[in-house]
């Protein structure tokens, strides 16, 4: 296969992926001396950062008091992401730094994994165990064996490090829990991922179509932003959703779809706006391959056959259809962002991003528009080794769409059972709960009691420290430097990260803790910089600014290299697809025996008795992350499950009682869930938020609050094509008194 | 001078960021809000409507807790906005009781506290917290007696309600709808 | 189906999910300054139409009850106070439009009077009470020879204070239960019938036994017809009265008013006071008691349900 895709698919991976790049060993300009750095002019009162609450990554100040005490967090004006406002995660960040909770020093545990008796330990020793044992594995099955789950911009640091140590094994959830599926499909079809923020121009589209898309509800700041401008300026909503979500709230239409019917409304749309010549002809001529395979393909998906699929009425397809086409080309079918729900979500998003190349979105105005970012240059570091064998050595032939490693597939490969051939005997788990975030959570401990090595790195005693080997304790983000943040937008800019105050207790910064262990392997020239704020300087230099403005103003934007935010008017595009068109017929997927259209396939319903779980997010939280931080949990501490008035009325629950989650393998619910009677949710499913649940007691505020649904996710539905995991084929029923025999288990 | 808000139900999607701008901003106390959201919503699965409301004090014209302070702490300052002043306040509750809103509470340092429109803000210029954070900027504020003021275009060009207008405290938060 | 929630988690302590800013601080005070307000106005009031020979319990003796009350009263009013450093606030400031402002102003006036009027008869009490200093007895003279105007201002603020506890809570409007100004006129009859009970407990003269009796009877008959009434204006206003009507017809308060409020505070010494009329032969102290535990927990009750009705949420 042509290596074009293959160039774009490396060079697009997420900011700060690769801050390092291989190249020859040349002479970093380093400062004098750190003290140089720091007498720089510095405003006191206030400290530029970009927050990490969640992935948004908004920038903004850190406001201290005339003492010095951190006081409040507001949005950088200057700022793409954000627009001088934050979210609520954001604006409560302070809460992160101020949870009496935190991890405050390094931990070796002395009894068994998963029974949390730890010893407090210095670095030296904590970085010593770590390293002994990583050299222990690799001397025995070779680097290979060692993995990295990580999340956040720490990433880096750790990629860096696990690359230069000799592996490959770097896999970040939001690849297979989260958005895998659709920039799989979008690089499919377009040549090009979604890209975080997302390029979707909300604020001058005429039209959004949301599927499932819960914007309002997930606090994606810069999406809510637009869509308020776009509703100041009339635009219409379409939402499809099970539940009326707050989004559906705002819409024109609301389509309450039946859950895991979505391919098939799509197949009929597209079907409507090719047959009713709805299409943007032009578009679709010049740029799009396959169109007659298309057309030709949703023949028989008329309004009708996905009526008595989707439950939804004919004629409110075919209006939405028109509406779609109407405000064509400034029109958006969102592609989402957490879309792995059934296993077939690669094709799923592939519909989306069909019916987008149809209504010619991409690359035009209130659709989809061209990213631009800085070139900013990485240190020069040494070629790393080559590493011989990784996770696609453990299940040869599997997923093979996959453009990065698919991070439940490496947990399978950690269990020796699975694939004598290889085996990870060794995580390092950065800044992400595994035991929350990777669904069918018995298999995540089966692979974690096999391994030699887990060290977790986090800020709060998070679950999955609960079973590390050693905990590392980092400091918040409001209490180090971190890589510039050179995100894509709509104007090329960069975000700088600084200290507001010195790492609380005996935490570290993610930089600090990856160097200090790159030392004792034998590493150290792959962090040439000893501090950050020495490589961000020299960063800086090299793209015309420097760490002493940066610190003064926060975010740099400059103007685009050219007039292309959106394509001109004839211009020729080539596309970063194998045929340089957009590719409605995906030869790709036919070559490695996939589906090259999207077909509709039933999905398993909920038995009697049962109601589909279905889960999402909570504006004034950021998955389990936030669960614990004293701002956010005075907006809410616990989460509810949404039942239907009919099925409560079944079960004769009440507003505001208690009761215990059941799914259809018996698993049930560590602690009871509040619930909430509502029409919001259809009859057939119940909702809930995730992130609650928490079993650790060490989280004074969050033990024991609400549900987790990631225990209840013990079916998953994994995506064939990039390995995705679909949690929302699992069906839960209630029980009111748990006896306690349950409990026990 | 006459200040007030107005808050767009059409936008506000119920993030609730207002309420913890306006905890940093003014050190508000844990467990305690000033601000809070509100979802009303009525239908039967599908039609279904909701209204989300970013509620606070609504610093009325004719508030029943200025005029039920036995020390004067509760008072109108400049446009109209309801202030107390910590060192007369007795923390006799009474205040606490007039309100129909139940939009004050009783500070741990014993003195009742509530929404202040930032005034500390106004005065320099800036926007209360709530109004300057808001990321659907939903929530407008400014003087009614300035027609150029964002609240008073705003509320000129929409339709807008007040919560219980019948307790007859002539509240100056307004709903637009 | 209707929801209405608050989406923020708000929880503020003592305000939701309902309002519980006065625990029995409060409505202690307003049984006790009901109380002694009762004692005061009717001592006053016979003293002042010169039948202080015939009821000498009530005009000299019962008063002396009203001192302890009164002080009793402000020292739970100054514990319920959560910001007590600056009480003194209250008496740097009139403002007229604040019940409470008028209370803590009467009660400054109606303390001292009370104390006076005590001093005045103490001789009833402690017959060989020697003042000892001359200015003292000066004092004292110069009261009596006023005695008329003191007790005229007691009848007034005694008036004032009876039924300001009841204008307080009908000046919040935003608790539905309080807001009938039927509450005024309730709270002063039913300390003046506690004031009664009083000196229906001290009094060793039949014939003023008799004749507080039958003032209590009245007086009883009185609160009744008032209550009748301010269920009548509940039932027959807004949606929120209603609802606040309802917290005594089939609410969480119906047993609690009905029986220790309506029958024990006041059937059953009327009844009781209506035999002992007819010739039958009750211990005096039995309706008293009833009497005045009944207006205590008019008061509690009261105090308790209008917190819990609201406008919203």
């Amino acid at each position: 296969m042509t290596s074009r895709r293959d160039f774009i698919r490396i060079s697009v991976m997420g900011a700060g992926a690769l801050a390092m790049t291989r190249g020859t060993l040349g002479a970093a300009k380093l400062l004098s001396s750190p003290d140089e750095v720091r007498k720089l002019k510095v405003d006191l009162k206030r400290t530029p950062t970009y927050c990490e609450v969640c992935f948004w990554k908004c920038a903004g100040w850190v406001y201290k008091t005339s003492e010095g005490k951190i006081w409040k967090i507001i949005g950088n004006d200057e700022d793409q992401h954000s627009n001088g406002r934050f979210c609520p995660r954001g604006t409560g960040g302070v809460g992160m730094y101020y949870d009496e909770d935190r991890l405050k020093t390094p931990l070796i545990r002395v009894e068994e994994r998963g029974k949390q008796v730890f010893r407090e330990v210095s670095w030296d020793e904590a970085f010593n165990y770590i390293s002994g044992k990583m050299k222990d594995i690799s001397s025995k099955y070779g680097p290979e064996s060692m993995a990295l789950f990580t999340h956040g911009n720490g990433s880096s640091y750790f990629t860096n490090l696990m690359k230069a140590f000799g592996s490959a094994n770097i896999a970040e959830p939001s690849y297979a829990q989260c958005k895998g599926p659709r920039d799989e499909a979008f690089l499919a079809t377009f040549g090009e991922e979604v890209y975080s923020p997302e390029v979707t121009d909300i604020r001058d589209t005429k039209c959004l179509v949301l599927i499932g898309s819960h914007i309002g509800e997930n606090m994606h700041n810069g999406q809510i932003q637009e869509m308020s401008d776009a509703i100041d300026k009339g635009v219409t909503i379409i939402t499809v959703d099970p539940r009326f979500s707050t989004a559906a709230g705002k819409s024109k239409y609301w389509l309450p779809i039946k859950p895991s019917t979505d391919i098939a409304l799509l197949l009929s749309w597209i079907h409507e706006i090719i047959y009713n010549d709805y299409y943007d002809k032009k578009y679709v001529e010049k740029y799009c391959s396959g169109f007659d395979k298309l057309k030709e393909h949703v023949k028989d998906f008329t309004p009708e056959w996905a009526y008595g699929i989707t439950t939804i009425p004919p004629d409110k397809i075919r209006k939405t259809a028109k509406e779609m086409a109407n405000a064509s080309p400034a029109v958006i079918v969102h592609p989402g962002r957490h879309v792995t729900w059934y296993g077939d979500d690669t094709q799923r998003v592939r519909a989306i991003a069909i019916l987008n190349a149809l209504l010619g979105s991409w690359g035009r105005r209130g659709g989809f528009y061209r990213p631009a970012k800085y070139d900013v240059p990485s240190a020069k570091i040494p070629k790393y080794p080559e590493s011989k064998k990784s996770w696609t050595d453990a299940f040869p032939g599997k997923y093979p769409i996959a453009s990065s490693p698919v991070s439940n597939a490496l947990i399978d490969a950690s269990i020796p059972g699975n694939n004598p051939a290889y085996s990870i005997k060794g995580w390092i788990v950065n800044a992400t709960n595994l035991i929350s975030s990777i669904p069918n959570q018995a298999n995540t401990l089966k692979a974690i009691q096999n391994l030699d090595l887990l060290v977790s790195i986090d800020t709060m005693p998070m679950e999955i420290t609960g079973w590390a080997d050693v905990v590392l304790p980092e400091c918040t983000y409001l209490e180090r430097y971190d890589v510039l943040r050179v995100s894509p937008h709509r104007k090329p800019a960069l975000a700088l990260r600084m200290p507001a105050a010195e790492p609380m207790n005996n935490t570290r910064s993610a930089y600090n803790i990856a160097r200090g262990l790159a030392l004792k392997l034998d590493l150290g020239i792959y962090f040439p910089f000893e501090k950050q704020e020495e490589m961000l300087d020299w960063q800086l230099k090299q793209v015309g600014s420097s760490l002493e403005e940066m610190q003064r103003i926060g975010v740099k934007t400059k103007e685009r290299e050219a007039d292309d935010l959106y394509f001109a008017e004839n211009e020729n595009v080539t596309f970063s697809t194998d045929s340089g068109k957009i590719e409605l017929y995906s030869k790709y997927f036919e070559g490695a025996g996939f589906d090259p259209l999207p077909k509709y396939v039933a999905h398993e319903e909920p038995p009697d008795g049962f109601y589909r779980l279905i889960y999402g997010r909570a504006p004034m939280h950021t998955f389990g992350r936030t669960s614990n931080n004293p701002n956010l949990t005075d907006l809410m501490h616990e989460n509810l499950v949404w039942i239907n008035p009919k099925v409560s009325k079944e079960w004769g629950l009440v507003n505001g009682q208690y009761i215990w989650l059941k799914n259809q393998d018996g698993v049930i619910s560590d602690f009871p869930i509040k619930v909430r009677v509502t029409e919001r949710i259809r009859w057939d499913s119940v909702y809930m938020v995730h992130g609650f649940g928490h079993k650790q007691r060490q989280m004074k505020r969050c033990f024991g609050k609400g549900a987790s649904d990631t225990r209840m996710i013990t079916k998953v539905l994994v995506d064939p094509l990039m390995g995705g995991t679909g949690m929302r084929s699992n069906f839960v029923t209630f029980v009111t008194e748990k006896s306690e025999k349950e409990v026990a288990s | 001078m006459r200040y007030a808000m107005a808050v767009d139900t059409k936008k506000c999607v119920g993030c609730s960021d207002c309420v913890v701008a306006c905890q940093t901003e003014n050190n508000v106390p844990h467990g305690f809000c000033r601000e809070w959201v509100v979802e009303t919503m009525n239908g039967t699965y599908p039609q279904l409507e909701i209204e989300i409301r970013s509620e606070r004090c609504n610093h009325c014209i004719n508030a029943p807790c200025v005029r039920c302070c036995p020390t004067g702490a509760s008072h109108f300052a400049e446009g109209g906005i309801v202030l107390v002043e910590h060192n007369k306040c007795i923390g006799c509750g009474a205040c606490m009781a007039s309100c129909p809103y139940d939009a004050r509470y009783p500070h741990p340092d014993g003195y009742v506290d509530k929404c202040t429109f930032c005034i500390h803000r106004i005065k320099i210029g800036l926007a209360p917290a709530c109004a300057a954070v808001c990321p659907t900027k939903c929530i407008y504020f400014g003087d009614l007696d300035d027609p150029n003021s964002d609240v008073s275009v705003v509320l000129k060009k929409r339709k807008s309600k007040t919560l219980i207008p019948e307790a007859g405290t002539k509240p100056q938060l307004y709903f637009l709808i | 189906m209707e929801e209405e929630l608050l989406v923020s988690g708000r929880m503020n302590h003592l305000i939701d999910p309902q309002l519980n800013i006065w625990h029995w601080q409060i409505p202690l005070y307003l049984f006790l300054g009901g109380m002694a307000a009762g004692i005061l106005c009717i001592a006053a009031l016979y003293f002042i139409r010169g039948r202080e020979n015939d009821y000498r319990t009530a005009v000299r003796i019962t008063p002396f009850l009203a001192p302890f009350l009164l002080v009793i009263g402000l020292i739970t009013l100054f514990i319920d106070l959560r910001h007590k450093l600056f009480f003194w606030q209250l008496y740097t400031n009139i403002r007229l439009q604040s019940p409470m402002s008028w209370g803590a102003w009467t009660l400054m006036v109606i303390t001292p009077v009370s104390f006076i009027w005590c001093a005045l008869h103490i001789k009833d009490i402690f017959p060989n009470w020697d003042w000892k200093f001359k200015w003292i007895y000066d004092i004292e003279s110069f009261f009596n020879k006023y005695k008329k105007v003191l007790a005229w201002i007691m009848l007034i603020y005694g008036i004032i204070l009876g039924i300001y506890t009841g204008i307080l809570l009908s000046a919040f409007n935003a608790r539905p239960l309080w807001n009938t100004s039927i509450l005024g006129p309730l709270f002063l009859s039913s300390g003046l019938s506690a004031g009664a009970a009083a000196t229906l407990i001290l009094s060793k003269n039949k014939s003023e036994r008799r004749q507080f009796a039958r003032i209590d009877l009245v007086l009883i008959g009185i609160e009744l017809f008032l209550i009748i009434h301010m269920f009548m204006g509940f039932l027959a206003s807004t949606q929120v009265q209603i609802e606040a009507a309802k917290l005594f017809l089939g609410g969480p308060y119906t047993m609690s008013f009905w029986i220790f409020v309506v029958i024990m505070g006041m059937l059953i010494p009327a009844l009781l006071e209506f035999m002992e009329l007819g010739k039958f032969h009750i211990p005096a102290i039995v309706p008293a008691v009833l009497v005045i535990f009944g207006s205590l927990m008019l008061r509690f009750i009261i105090v308790y349900a209008g917190q819990v009705s609201r406008w919203l949420y």
